[in-house]
């Protein structure tokens, strides 16, 4: 059974290592820090200027000065600290941030990356999605293997506007585990009950099966 | 101590006028110069080149100064969740640049440093990198981004004193660090103007020598635009 975009932040979680900085996207990687191990030590910076981040407050101890990149108000934990932009982005661009998990519009064979635009529709801007992909060494970009209309967010080429080029080293989809290697998307896990071949119904881009393909243990 | 205080938000807005290039603090809603942007609504300036990372929402923030017509071009990372920048921005009347935010960053911190451009990886590949200069550094390519030059700098931090020092709370500090120091003319407005002495200098993020006006503001209305909280158990 396909995951849902619960499965999917389940799946991810178990990429984050213990001592690791993590920058979290909108929407499923938010859902990531829910599912981390809690005997790991692990910190989430968010790209507005806030490192250490805590879970949502109670009602009525929000405060206007304390929130995330998604502008939603939020709390820190111990050892937390404030900065910056240029602060937060001298951690993103200097390689301080272990790991970057992101969505996205389309994933390229080679790597590249789009999910900022679509040419005809108002464009609400990049945020700091373009700094985390030209800079993180270990993105993990999580999304839905196919979008709304049914077709393969997984591609040869992007045809929407590039966010980064060659950056996505591996992407987790409701289908499957993949890694983006010099010939294609290599297949490493499948969702339970997936079959190869449905996952190779839903990929445009090139896909490489190379012996059994495990279940995903989530 | 050379004393940066100024009687309020009038003279603090003193010589913008029509048509100049003006840098606001916040994220969001927050840490934005609420003072100061109310000020520029009723003073009339129009034709204005905002640089911030956001354009407020539709009836707060910058977007008090998009609904009066006065912004000609918003310099940003972000502009959702306003509907009038929407109207705007397809019907032609508002020109936009989106760069990506911590280009927007350095590219304030540039100018606020002396340095006449930064080269940075990201955006290289995509069109925020066309017609720019690229280059390669060890094996990686990279885009160069020029410093921004802005004749007013508005910015909002927590407390302050009359030699300008400033200290920012939580995430409302932002941008308006990289802020200070990159106009010709840098504005700060504060929640508490502290007598000088009483800022411990060890705890100072920004001195006053990156600030020529300060002032108390008025009010503070601080709007959360995303309230998210849980249940208590």
């Amino acid at each position: 059974m396909a995951l849902d975009k619960n499965g999917i932040a389940k799946r991810i979680a178990k990429e984050v290592q213990d001592g690791y900085y993590v920058n979290l996207g909108i929407g499923i990687p938010t859902l990531v820090a829910n599912y981390v191990r809690d005997d790991i030590e692990v910190e989430f910076q968010s790209e507005n200027g806030v490192l250490g981040m805590g879970p949502f407050p109670f009602d009525g101890e929000e405060d206007a000065d304390i929130i995330n990149a998604g502008k939603q108000t939020i709390t820190t934990l111990p050892g937390a600290s404030f900065f910056d932009s240029a602060m937060s982005f001298s951690m993103i661009r200097g390689q301080h941030v272990h790991l970057t998990i992101l969505g996205a519009m389309e994933v390229a064979e080679n790597g590249d990356i789009a999910n900022w635009k679509i040419p005809g529709r108002m464009v609400k801007g990049m945020g700091g999605a373009m700094d985390l992909v030209a800079s993180a060494e270990n993105i993990i970009v999580a999304m839905m293997h196919t979008n709304k209309a049914g077709e393969s967010k997984l591609l040869k080429r992007c045809s929407l506007p590039l966010t980064g080029v060659g950056c996505v080293k591996k992407i987790v989809t409701n289908l499957a585990v993949l890694e983006v290697t010099d010939s294609g998307f290599k297949l490493l896990e499948r969702a339970p009950d997936v079959s190869v071949e449905d996952i190779q119904k839903a990929t445009e881009g090139t896909l490489i099966v190379e012996g059994d393909i495990p279940e995903m243990k989530l | 101590m050379i004393n940066k205080q100024v009687s309020g938000v009038q003279e603090a807005i003193a010589g913008v006028s029509d048509n100049m290039t003006c840098m606001f603090g916040g994220f969001g809603l927050s840490g934005i110069p609420e003072n100061a942007i109310a000020a520029l609504v009723k003073s009339g300036v129009t034709g204005l080149t905002c640089i911030s990372n956001n354009a407020g929402v539709d009836d707060f923030g910058l977007g008090l100064l998009l609904h009066q017509h006065q912004i000609k071009k918003m310099v940003s990372s972000y502009v959702g969740e306003n509907d009038e920048f929407e109207r705007q921005m397809l019907s032609g009347e508002l020109d936009v640049e989106l760069i990506p935010q911590g280009t927007l960053a350095e590219r304030c911190r540039a100018a606020q440093a002396g340095f006449p451009a930064v080269y940075t990886p990201a955006g290289y590949g995509t069109e925020v990198a066309e017609g720019k200069e690229t280059r390669e550094f060890d094996g990686k390519m990279y885009v160069l981004e020029h410093a921004f030059k802005a004749d007013f700098a508005f910015v909002k931090a927590w407390k302050g004193d009359a030699a300008g020092n400033l200290i920012f709370k939580g995430t409302a500090r932002n941008f308006n660090p990289n802020m200070c120091g990159a106009a010709k003319i840098t504005v700060a407005e504060v929640e508490e103007l502290v007598q000088v002495g009483e800022l411990d200098p060890n705890q100072i993020h920004i001195p006053g020598i990156f600030v020529q006006r300060i002032f108390q503001g008025e009010k503070y209305e601080k709007r959360i635009e995303q309230r998210t909280v849980r249940k208590r158990e």
